[in-house]
């Protein structure tokens, strides 16, 4: 099954290959990665997606864990977290289909960003069941071209 | 036995303040150095930061980016710089070092080729849990990345076998890197840590403040037991009629001897030993049943195969101790005590999991039993073994001894026997010579038996004996290699004669690599691949062009008066004992098969003859078997070709008619 995991690591170099080689090590597949720096500006947060059964991945966040450089982390897999993407996506569209397209885009909330002869281009963001359900309608349309950032995610927590 | 565990008490809770007091501080004097405020170069940094971590032996081999930290080196009275022949082997030598001591082996080497060199050494101490910290020349920071002349990225070459490494990217972090790195390769789960140091750097200039205290909020290894898990631990004890206690490495290196022999001998619990865990356990407490696994003994693999309770101390469940996991110790549950949370339920599952420092887990498991005034219960349990014990010895007289022949075994417990083992190291290499060693060594204390375990490494054993010799001068060291180990680092027999370290080599001489060797012998239809390294060289010779003594013995008369002499030297002495490459390491557990499916046993109940020996080895004159079918057979037969591409190939005769029938006369000459 798929895992979120969210590692807090340091913000040095080389802390992204140490974190994607142990996993790749142990013989798992990234399916998404994202990396960006926190609010304490030494740290910086991995998301990953893996997929890996439950043994499986408890052993990799155990040898994540080892990892000096490794801080903390969150398996936001089964706990309702916000999961969210960001996808542009650049889509055929005569003259005739454009406005037809757009309407699509408005109903999931997503931004025109550029627009050129026969195509469009737009920007969506949420998780993934969304993501998936604009790039299905879109395909009746085609596609020229995708692009996504890996996912993030947060938990929800009441306490905060 | 109540004094030894009252005042194993009293070790218990000064071991929680000690922990607690010197966490993150340096084993030497630390800020307290005369070098501490001083204004010096960043290579003069890095030998001020060794001696203030107490470091008093580094091994390593100069070269272009190390050469300021040499010239540093070349004024320092505190450190010794013992010069190796081959950067591994200065890494295997500061490997023995720590090994046989328990503090951290440093060893210098220079960029590139200096730094690749070092890999096998650093995964050999990484697979162990070896304390170690490896220092590398690089190129200046300017000519990072640009392919210059000797740069490789050996942080990046190195990245899956060290615990933590350091591109030292300042000064001003030098010696708080230094601190970090003693820390993190001493603590928790020992292991490797690799500091890359940009020889700009080294040249600069700095104020030397070497930190007392390091604290890395990220690192925080557990040490003491979970209380409720340590009373879960007891009550299984305490209801287990066939409990085992299975010592491994981290026994020596959380110094749990006294522990783990006062909980067997309370609780009557048998004993067995891994080969990292050798010497952890006294050989001389009937309770220790001695070596399990793939070569341990029938009567220690049925004890693991039959136990309801194996209490697992400082041992990771290695393939090399389960055979087929599936089918090891299926009644038994397991407690399972390490440092590392890692390795817990990594292999088997644990029923009660302690992450922790194994001697104190143990002084609180000793305690609670005591408390809850536990009886043993084990009395049918050790009458079962001693019974298997005597049915299935490790040697018997005449069983695959042939008459003239020098028996390995009989070397083995011949050395044993002459060895003091309170006084003694045996190191080893790896292969056959490493388990008869395993077998019929007989050790007392933690850190006398020093070899390669989980990376196997050929050519670790001689130079890690120089290593744990200059640590050890009041000790003999005694290396038992193979011809096919010897000759990997066989070079470092100048550092030994240079520096006056008097090794004794034992080189259990087969002219083959005997344990491939074996495996082709039992399941490979004989076909001796690549194994036969006759002519080896006359080492007796080498002995003398190096400035050893060294003799050759060929006839089982001479090996006693021979380890003698040997044992009796001055300086470094080699000994070849000419051995037959036909003989095997039994018994066995053939790989694939699970750990109690014995083969090779002797067995006294029916003669005195050795059992279950392999069907590869009876059908070898039937019918010619695929020479892979043995162990096609155990690993689900993806070796064997399908009998559709079996039909498509075309036989000899159809291809040199084929070939006539084009060619002419070329075909002609194929055909006679």
């Amino acid at each position: 099954m798929k895992h979120v995991l969210s590692v807090l690591v340091e913000n040095k170099p080389g802390v992204l290959s140490r974190v994607t080689g142990l996993v790749s090590r142990r013989g798992f597949n990234i399916e998404s990665l994202s990396v960006g720096p926190v609010e304490d500006p030494t740290m910086s947060r991995v998301t990953a997606v893996v997929d890996a059964d439950d043994v499986a991945y408890e052993q990799i966040s155990k040898q994540l864990h080892k990892l000096i450089s490794v801080h903390k982390i969150t398996d936001l897999t089964d706990d309702g977290a916000i999961e969210r993407e960001l996808v542009l996506f650049k889509v055929s569209a005569t003259p005739e289909r454009r406005n037809e397209i757009i309407e699509v885009a408005n109903i999931f909330r997503a931004k025109i960003v550029d627009v050129g002869r026969n195509s469009l281009t737009i920007e969506a963001t949420g998780d993934a069941s969304k993501l998936k359900g604009l790039e299905d309608l879109f395909r009746a349309y085609g596609i020229k071209e995708i692009v996504r950032t890996g996912k993030i995610a947060m938990s929800r927590n009441a306490k905060d | 036995m109540t004094e030894s565990i009252s005042s194993a008490n009293q070790a218990f809770k000064s071991l929680a303040k000690r922990t607690a007091a010197s966490v993150g501080a340096p084993r030497g004097a630390g800020s307290k150095t005369e070098k501490q405020g001083r204004t010096m170069l960043g290579a003069e940094a890095v030998v001020a930061s060794l001696e203030a971590e107490g470091v008093d032996t580094v091994f390593g081999y100069p070269g272009g980016q190390a050469i300021k930290i040499y010239d540093a080196l070349y004024d320092s009275d505190k450190l010794n710089h013992v010069l190796a022949r081959h950067e591994q082997g200065a890494v295997h030598m500061a490997d023995g070092y720590a090994r046989s001591t328990g503090r951290p082996g440093v060893a210098i080497v220079t960029s590139g080729p200096g730094a690749t060199n070092t890999v096998t050494g650093i995964a050999t101490a990484y697979m162990d849990s070896v304390p170690m910290v490896v220092i590398t020349g690089q190129v200046p920071r300017a000519v990072i990345g640009t392919d210059s002349f000797q740069e490789s990225d050996i942080v990046g070459i190195t990245m899956p076998v060290v615990k933590h490494s350091f591109l030292l990217q300042s000064t001003d972090e030098l010696t708080t890197t230094f601190r970090e790195a003693f820390h993190i390769a001493t603590t928790g789960r020992p292991g490797p840590v690799l500091i890359d140091i940009p020889s700009d750097l080294a040249g600069s200039e700095m104020v030397f403040e070497y930190p007392d205290e390091v604290n890395i909020p990220s690192y925080k290894p557990t040490y003491r037991g979970n209380a409720k898990q340590i009373r879960a631990a007891c009550r299984l004890i305490e209801d287990a009629r066939r409990p085992l206690l299975y010592v491994g490495g981290g026994c020596a290196i959380s110094d749990a001897t006294d522990e783990v022999t006062a909980l067997a001998n309370m609780m009557q619990i048998p004993v067995v030993t891994t080969l990292m865990g050798k010497g952890a356990y006294p050989k001389s407490d009937p309770l220790n049943l001695g070596p399990v696994g793939m070569h341990g003994a029938k009567y220690s693999n049925l004890a693991m195969t039959e136990s309801d309770l194996i209490i697992a101390c400082g041992a990771r469940f290695s393939d090399r101790v389960t055979g087929k996991v599936d089918r090891f110790a299926p009644n038994a549950k397991i407690i399972h005590i390490d440092i590392d949370p890692a390795e817990i339920g990594k292999i088997r599952d644990a029923q009660v999991p302690i992450v922790g420092d194994l001697k104190g887990v143990l002084q609180g498991l000793i305690a609670q039993l005591e408390k809850d005034g536990a009886r043993p219960r084990t009395e049918s349990w050790l009458e079962e073994i001693s019974a298997w014990r005597e049915r299935y010895p490790m040697y018997h007289p005449n069983i695959g001894d042939e008459e003239g022949e020098i028996i390995p075994e009989l070397v083995m417990k011949e050395l044993s026997r002459q060895l003091d083992p309170d006084a003694s190291i045996v190191v080893t290499e790896v292969g056959q010579h490493q388990m008869w060693a395993h077998q019929f060594i007989d050790r007392e204390r933690p850190r006398t038996f020093l070899s390669s375990g989980g990376l196997g490494t050929m050519g670790f054993g001689f130079p890690a004996s120089i290593g744990a010799a200059m640590a050890n001068p009041d000790k003999a060291v005694v290396c038992i290699a193979g011809d096919g180990s010897f000759q990997m680092n066989s070079q470092e027999m100048a550092t030994a004669a240079i520096n006056g370290v008097p090794v004794k080599v034992l080189i259990m001489d087969n002219r083959a690599l005997g344990m491939v060797h074996q495996w082709q012998k039992l399941f490979y239809n004989e076909r001796y691949s690549q194994t036969i390294l006759e002519p080896v060289p006359d080492f007796v010779k080498l002995a003398d062009a190096y400035g050893w003594q060294g003799r050759r013995i060929t006839k089982p008369e001479e090996v006693q008066a021979a380890i003698a002499d040997m044992l009796a030297s001055d300086g470094p002495y080699l000994l070849d004992v000419k051995i037959s490459p036909e003989q095997n390491v039994y018994p066995m557990v053939a790989p694939g098969s699970a750990l109690d499916d014995v083969m090779g046993a002797i067995d006294v109940a029916v003669g005195a003859v050795r059992t279950d020996m392999p069907k590869a080895a009876q059908a070898q004159k039937a019918e010619p078997e695929s020479p892979c079918a043995t162990i096609d057979a155990q690993f689900g037969g993806r070796w064997e070709a399908t009998p559709d591409e079996a039909d498509e190939r075309m036989s000899a005769e159809e291809f040199n008619a084929d070939r006539a029938q084009i060619t002419g006369a070329e075909g002609k000459e194929g055909k006679r």
